[in-house]
């Protein structure tokens, strides 16, 4: 039942995802926190298989992390997503996958705009304007085809996210609880409360 | 008419039945079938208009020197039997002015489209609208047996059976029916003297009473666009244009869905049939009309960029500079 959100406007990338962590029938957390700054202008939502999830955020975030102090540099949101990517895709083909859904944001500093991408466990990547996993995605992604605008102030962008979690609130048998929700623009990254 | 004439007319599809080979089948009328049927033949002759031009009956199959094989393969049969009509897109909802009922005219067995034309509207009476998801053939047979019975009971009577009427006949009749393989979900749909109405009623026996209902497989998808429209004051209009665009979005997003868009509008004396509207037309051209647009995302968004304002001044200043 995990479900997270994300969509681009005029020069930010909105991301979102819910806070609850559950177990069998149980839900054992409700401040859990599933975006993951992974650099001064990168974002990530995980989720799918627990256990799977943090590991490999925390993976990706330390590597990202190791290449900038080698490097002096940060990778740029598309290079940092096609490396997500690959590892993804590498792992499919071992021995023990990584089963873990991704929506990775970031703000290209050097371009001046905002990249989304959507990545699966399988290793799929795709840029995209906004993008959900999850069973919300049944109910967000024909409704973000009729009100997302990519060039949207950010006040605008917010209510769009407003309207798809209302929706997925009102629609899915299952409540979500709260959401947890950053931006990352020109200015970085930083928490959102909606 | 002579004899011989009569026989060649009905001949397509019975000319060998044992075999349904292509070569039985006239190749220009199959591919004719979905794009020939005119506007007024939708939504009128007893629920069977889409039939009347076809002189006579024929059925369309995969262009594939063995059909049967090819749906064997490309369907989930199970008990030997080729299950149609899986997935569709429904939906109806109250509003101030009456009642709009919208759905999808694809059929689907597993992955094949077995056929774009559907009318999944069935047309019950003057006043009473029953839409079509699950078993096609179920709720075409019990909606026409309850579009009798309201009959029966208006002569008995001297007046119209009410919708809730209507719909609790059907959930009694099909819940007696429970577990014996009936299939279907549809919503009971009308205006009767206590105003508009619709109630869902499906093969489990649910009975539902509301205002806004979206059944099927793209289901979900016209919810996300439905809900965040709807509202009781809506104008005639856009109450049809938000029917219009929540199938639309389950055409768009849903592989079981598509084709094309029947809309219905009921009002206090009896229902109306709005249009059919092919949905690649919808995503490009939208429904016509003077401002009419697009529905698709792409189509919508074409204009704008998400790329900050501060680098377009830059790059006026940029192009200032050269």
């Amino acid at each position: 039942m995990e479900c997270s959100f994300a969509l681009t406007g005029k020069g930010y990338v909105l991301i979102a995802a819910d806070m609850t962590s559950a177990r069998s029938i149980v839900k054992m957390k409700h401040d859990e926190d599933k975006v993951k700054p992974l650099g001064p202008h990168l974002l990530m939502t995980y989720s799918g298989e627990p256990g799977d999830t943090v590991q490999f955020a925390e993976y990706v975030e330390r590597n990202l992390r190791l290449y900038q102090i080698r490097n002096h540099s940060v990778l740029r949101p598309h290079s940092a997503a096609s490396w997500i990517r690959r590892t993804l895709a590498d792992s499919l083909r071992s021995r023990s996958p990584y089963s873990v859904n991704l929506l990775v944001g970031g703000y290209d500093v050097s371009e001046h705009e905002p990249h989304l991408y959507w990545i699966d466990y399988l290793g799929t990547m795709a840029t995209v304007p906004f993008a959900a996993h999850g069973y919300g995605s049944y109910f967000a992604l024909s409704l973000l085809d009729r009100y997302h605008n990519p060039s949207a102030s950010l006040e605008e962008g917010i209510e769009t996210l407003k309207r798809c979690i209302d929706e997925v609130q009102k629609r899915l048998i299952i409540g979500l609880g709260k959401f947890k929700v950053r931006v990352v623009d020109k200015d970085g990254v930083r928490e959102i409360e909606i | 008419m002579s004899m011989h004439s009569f026989v060649a007319r009905f001949s397509s599809s019975a000319a060998d039945p044992l075999s349904l080979s292509l070569q039985s089948r006239n190749a220009t009328q199959a591919d004719d079938e979905d794009a020939g049927i005119p506007i007024e033949l939708w939504g009128s002759q007893a629920g069977f208009g889409s039939l009347a031009s076809q002189g006579g009956h024929s059925f369309a199959v995969p262009k594939v020197p063995n059909p049967a094989e090819f749906l064997r393969m490309h369907t989930d049969e199970h008990e030997g039997k080729i299950k149609i009509q899986h997935g569709t897109t429904c939906l109806a909802f109250r509003f101030k002015g009456g009642v709009i009922v919208a759905v999808d005219s694809r059929a689907s067995a597993g992955s094949y489209i077995a056929s774009g034309t559907v009318k999944k509207v069935l047309e019950i009476n003057k006043y009473l609208l029953g839409t079509m998801a699950g078993g096609g053939a179920d709720c075409q047979y019990w909606e026409t047996y309850l579009g009798i019975q309201c009959r029966l009971h208006e002569l008995r009577n001297g007046e119209r059976m009410s919708v809730a009427a209507a719909s609790k006949y059907l959930a009694n009749l099909v819940y007696g029916y429970k577990g014996m393989g009936l299939s279907m979900a549809t919503m009971i749909c009308g205006w009767d003297k206590s105003g508009p109405a619709v109630y869902y009623v499906d093969s489990d026996g649910t009975r539902m009473k509301g205002d806004v209902f979206s059944v099927g497989s793209g289901s979900t998808f016209a919810y996300g666009v439905l809900d965040q429209g709807y509202k009781w004051d809506l104008s005639d209009e856009e109450a049809q244009e938000l029917g219009r665009r929540s199938i639309y979005a389950a055409g768009h997003r849903d592989a079981y869905t598509g084709n094309t868009v029947n809309l219905y509008h009921v009002r206090e004396n009896g229902w109306e049939f709005i249009n059919n509207y092919d949905i690649s037309k919808l995503h490009y051209e939208g429904p016509g009309g003077i401002t009419s647009e697009g529905y698709g995302y792409s189509v919508r968004t074409a204009e704008q960029t998400s790329r900050s304002a501060e680098n377009d001044a830059m790059q006026e200043v940029e192009g200032d500079l050269v």
